[in-house]
């Protein structure tokens, strides 16, 4: 189908993060939880910085901050002083324990650590729950950081009983707004839902009078609890590892039934949530969505020769920039490079499915691909826009092209947590900036200046 | 909730309330939630502006991802040190060791880039793992024929400070490989300038005026050359406590170069710095052009900080900072500007900078050595802060209290040093403070 990019040993400007950020992001989304690194000091702070930068939030991760005696004799002791000292400031419901390559590589047994101070200190009034997850950097990128935390987060909490009304919802790794608008239309349908994670008001939250030691909102643990009485789980995800993924977990553990969707970025994807929503609810599609999507394609046939044939270089995570693919198929957009640092093995195949079914040829999709990959290769087939998050800005400067930002992290503007993706408003506010930066680029070239296009 | 933890209470001062004391350059406590890195980070900073070197992180991805691109410091020349280098290091090289993959990342980067001398970071994990990080280095370097030098700088063997240390014996491997023929006997390197924004452009040009020859600009805009001849200039201009202090000792001992401890920024120290050199070179000419160049430049700045003050005359400021020189200019920058400090902390200061600190603030003030959010917000809402100066860690505690914040750490984009930077300072102070948008945040609620 393509040629493969050529492999280099050294990664320059890498396109992923590492494991434990995602772990941290997805800790995050849980009612009164404190993300927790166990590690040396220096990843916490890092991760922080990078997540502020995006969210404009605070997020306070803490960390064992282990030391040189620490590495030799074992991070046991200041992993309890840690947790003892968090929960004396914070008064979590929840700790979530992430590990990093210092802990991985020296060997501590985190679960047996954990087992121990549970013996020690977990009879304690307030005493808070502890859930674990292994993330050595080495191995994966941040969405495998996330998608394990989730998949810890639901087979340590969930267990199973009697069935409830509830739907599980597993969105993966998408903005507070994409939350916020997930929400609302599982909603609408009069169904019951466990979002997890949950950063919609954790990570964008309202100006306060007090720094809140732990943001509002996240999952509730009562609901991640029950999530193993569910009567269905839809996942997002068409890349995702199925050894990691928490839907499948539920399904085997406790026979929630799985429907596995891609994340529902364009039409197709927002039509199959819907209608998967529809058969769980009973319900038909509820009239505001519907006009939604008429409005949708009513604007698709207005801007569609401004569209058509364009050619779209795209990187990110996996899952998101398949989306992103399956939407600008069908607005007539070409993608000529699909690019991802993650490594799932599934990404060319999801990617080709993607378009199988709009008739465009197969784009170029790479995994392990790093932004000197991606400039290479985008040089030498003169695309007209870029799609993905800040760190494509140089790429996107040299070629003289418009860069639209989407996903994380979006460190070169405001309201990155309020970028929309999903659903047919999400859509809608894609097609519109796509369709704006192609009619700029030819405005801003003509000689004639119009301002009627 | 008290925000304070018990462990953490020696390294609180409130002045006046009890004899000075203060309990510092401790590691960080566990679960507390420092705003400090690491050994890793205090390397990176320092080494990262210079601007034709490679820099090649040798570990797993994440050190070098979140170090892409981060700080302001501009290169009047090649931008190498933009670019995020790293052998991402997998399961494998953990098990089986990462020599033969650094071996091999650098030579292909030595090709493609042709550096002038590769700098080659060690991380957490190759501390561990045992790879022998100089013999590679020492390879590579003869088989290219460029400077190749190892940074220890494994996360977790210390703070900070430990990471300056490992970034100054890097570079002493430069220092006194050069030729020093032509350096005029009135010379100076800049130390712990980092060109945040073209900085050091403006410092030059002031030494420049006063008939000051800069050999070096260590590293703000650096070159390798520049660092490998450093060894020939006549007086070290150190800025910065931490970060180039071991450089400068270094050379004082094993080149008899001395050095000077400065700051530029706020007008204070700004002049004070220009007259130190001067004062070292003993040049009665040179000593009048300083004086008719900080008359210049302070006829013209300080009419026009005289609006800003006005406005802002007492607005009460709280700082926290990486190294405490830079909290010791901005107390004495923000006295300029007619505001009070309630609250200075920083990082990695040293008893001797708590001390100073001490004495330069007025009764009341809280000064904090390693905090954390939870202090830092409890002190704003405490002194009901106006404006709050630190870096992006700090930024959202400010701002989810509805404070003013201004950034001054590595990201910033705004000239911050010199007579001009303090105009900026005003006008940043001036136009978070003064925003309407605080008549709207929920502490005016009440």
């Amino acid at each position: 189908m393509t040629k493969m990019p050529p492999n280099y040993i050294s990664t320059t400007n890498a396109c992923k993060l590492c494991k434990p950020l995602g772990a941290c992001l997805a800790f995050r989304g849980v009612e009164g939880t404190v993300p927790f690194l166990h590690g040396s000091q220096g990843c916490a702070t890092y991760m922080r910085r990078y997540v502020i930068s995006h969210f404009n939030e605070p997020i306070d991760i803490a960390s064992s901050s282990l030391g040189e005696k620490h590495a030799v004799y074992g991070g046991g002791p200041n992993l309890k002083l840690g947790l003892n000292n968090v929960t004396q400031k914070y008064n979590p419901q929840l700790i979530g324990i992430a590990t990093t390559c210092l802990t991985e590589t020296i060997g501590d047994d985190v679960g047996g650590l954990l087992d121990e101070y549970r013996r020690e200190f977990g009879g304690r009034r307030g005493a808070p729950l502890l859930v674990n997850v292994a993330t050595p950097s080495y191995s994966g990128t941040h969405m495998e950081g996330f998608h394990a935390a989730v998949h810890a987060l639901a087979s340590q909490l969930a267990r199973g009983g009697a069935r409830t009304e509830a739907v599980n919802l597993l969105p993966g790794f998408v903005s507070p707004a994409d939350l916020r608008h997930l929400k609302e239309l599982v909603a609408a349908f009069n169904l019951e839902c466990t979002v997890l994670p949950d950063i919609s008001d954790t990570l964008d939250g309202e100006a306060l009078a007090d720094y809140p030691l732990i943001p509002e909102g996240g999952t509730k643990i009562k609901d991640i609890r029950a999530m193993g009485r569910a009567r269905a789980t839809i996942e997002f995800g068409y890349t995702l590892d199925e050894q990691i993924a928490a839907g499948r977990f539920l399904a085997e553990t406790f026979a929630v039934p799985l429907y596995r969707l891609g994340t529902p970025i364009g039409l197709r994807e927002t039509d199959r949530l819907c209608k998967r929503l529809s058969e769980l609810s009973g319900q038909a599609l509820p009239a505001r969505y519907a006009s939604a999507r008429g409005r949708l394609v009513d604007a698709m046939v207005d801007g569609h020769k401004y569209l058509f044939g364009k050619k779209a270089v795209l990187y990110g995570e996996e899952d998101l920039v398949v989306g992103l693919v399956s939407f600008l198929a069908e607005i007539g957009v070409q993608p000529v490079l699909c690019a991802t640092g993650g490594r799932s093995g599934n990404f060319a195949r999801a990617v080709a499915e993607a378009v199988a079914e709009t008739g465009l040829p197969a784009p170029e999709a790479h995994e392990g691909m790093d932004f000197f990959d991606i400039s290479e290769q985008a040089r030498t087939l003169a695309p007209d826009l870029i799609i993905g998050h800040s760190k494509g800005y140089p790429l996107a400067r040299e070629l003289d092209i418009p860069l639209l930002r989407v996903g994380f992290p979006i460190h070169d503007r405001v309201g990155g947590q309020r970028i929309l993706h999903v659903g047919y408003q999400g859509a809608q506010q894609l097609f519109d900036l796509i369709a704006n930066a192609m009619i700029e680029v030819k405005q801003r070239k003509s000689p004639v200046g119009y301002s009627y296009m | 909730m008290q925000a304070v933890l018990d462990e953490r209470r020696g390294q609180i001062h409130r002045k006046g309330e009890a004899p000075f004391a203060m309990s510092c350059n401790k590691d960080s406590l566990a679960g507390a939630v420092s705003q400090r890195a690491c050994v890793f980070c205090g390397s990176r900073v320092v080494l990262y502006p210079i601007a034709d070197a490679l820099h090649l992180v040798h570990g797993p991805i994440g050190c070098a991802v979140y170090t892409w691109d981060i700080r302001g410091a501009l290169s009047s020349g090649p931008e190498l040190h933009r670019m995020s280098f790293s052998t991402d290091m997998q399961e494998i090289d953990v098990i089986f060791g990462g020599e033969k993959k650094l071996y091999q990342a650098l030579i292909e980067l030595i090709d493609r880039h042709q550096p002038k001398a590769a700098f080659v970071y060690s991380t957490c994990i190759v501390g561990l793992i045992g790879d022998d990080l100089k013999a590679v280095c020492r390879k590579v370097a003869e088989e290219k024929g460029i400077p190749v030098l190892p940074v220890q700088s494994e996360g977790f063997k210390g703070n900070k400070r430990a990471g300056y240390a490992a970034a100054c014996n890097a570079m002493r491997q430069l220092v006194g490989t050069g030729d020093v023929t032509g350096i005029s006997k009135h010379s100076i390197n800049i130390l712990g300038d980092f060109n945040l924004a073209g900085e050091i452009w403006l410092i030059r040009e002031y030494f420049e005026k006063i008939g000051v020859e800069v050999v070096a600009n260590i590293t703000g805009d650096g070159r390798i050359d520049d660092l490998k001849r450093c060894h020939g200039a006549a007086l070290n201009v150190v800025q910065c406590s931490g970060a180039t202090m071991d450089l400068a000792n270094m050379m004082e001992k094993d080149f008899g170069v001395p050095s000077i401890r400065v700051s530029y920024f706020g007008v204070e120290d700004m002049a004070e710095s220009l007259y130190a050199v001067a004062d070292f070179f003993k040049d009665q000419e040179m000593i009048d052009k300083t004086r008719a160049l900080v008359k210049a430049e302070l006829s013209a700045l300080l009419p026009q900080i005289q609006q800003y003050r006005q406005a802002l005359t007492g607005k009460k400021a709280a700082i926290y900072v990486g190294g405490a020189f830079k909290a010791f200019s901005l107390v004495k920058a923000f006295r300029l500007l007619g505001m009070e400090v309630v609250m200075v902390g920083s990082q990695t200061g040293t008893p001797e900078d708590y001390q100073e600190l001490e004495e330069i603030t007025d009764p009341g003030t809280i000064i904090v050595d390693d905090a954390n959010p939870l202090e830092l917000s409890s002190f704003l809402k405490e002194k009901e802060v106006d404006i709050f100066v630190g870096g992006v860690k700090e930024r959202p505690i400010a701002y989810k209290l509805g404070v003013a914040f201004c950034d001054h750490n590595h990201e910033r984009k705004e000239i911050l040093a010199g007579f001009a930077g303090m105009l900026n300072f005003a006008r940043e102070v001036y136009s978070s403070v003064m925003s309407p948008v605080w008549r709207f945040v929920p502490r005016r609620d009440v």
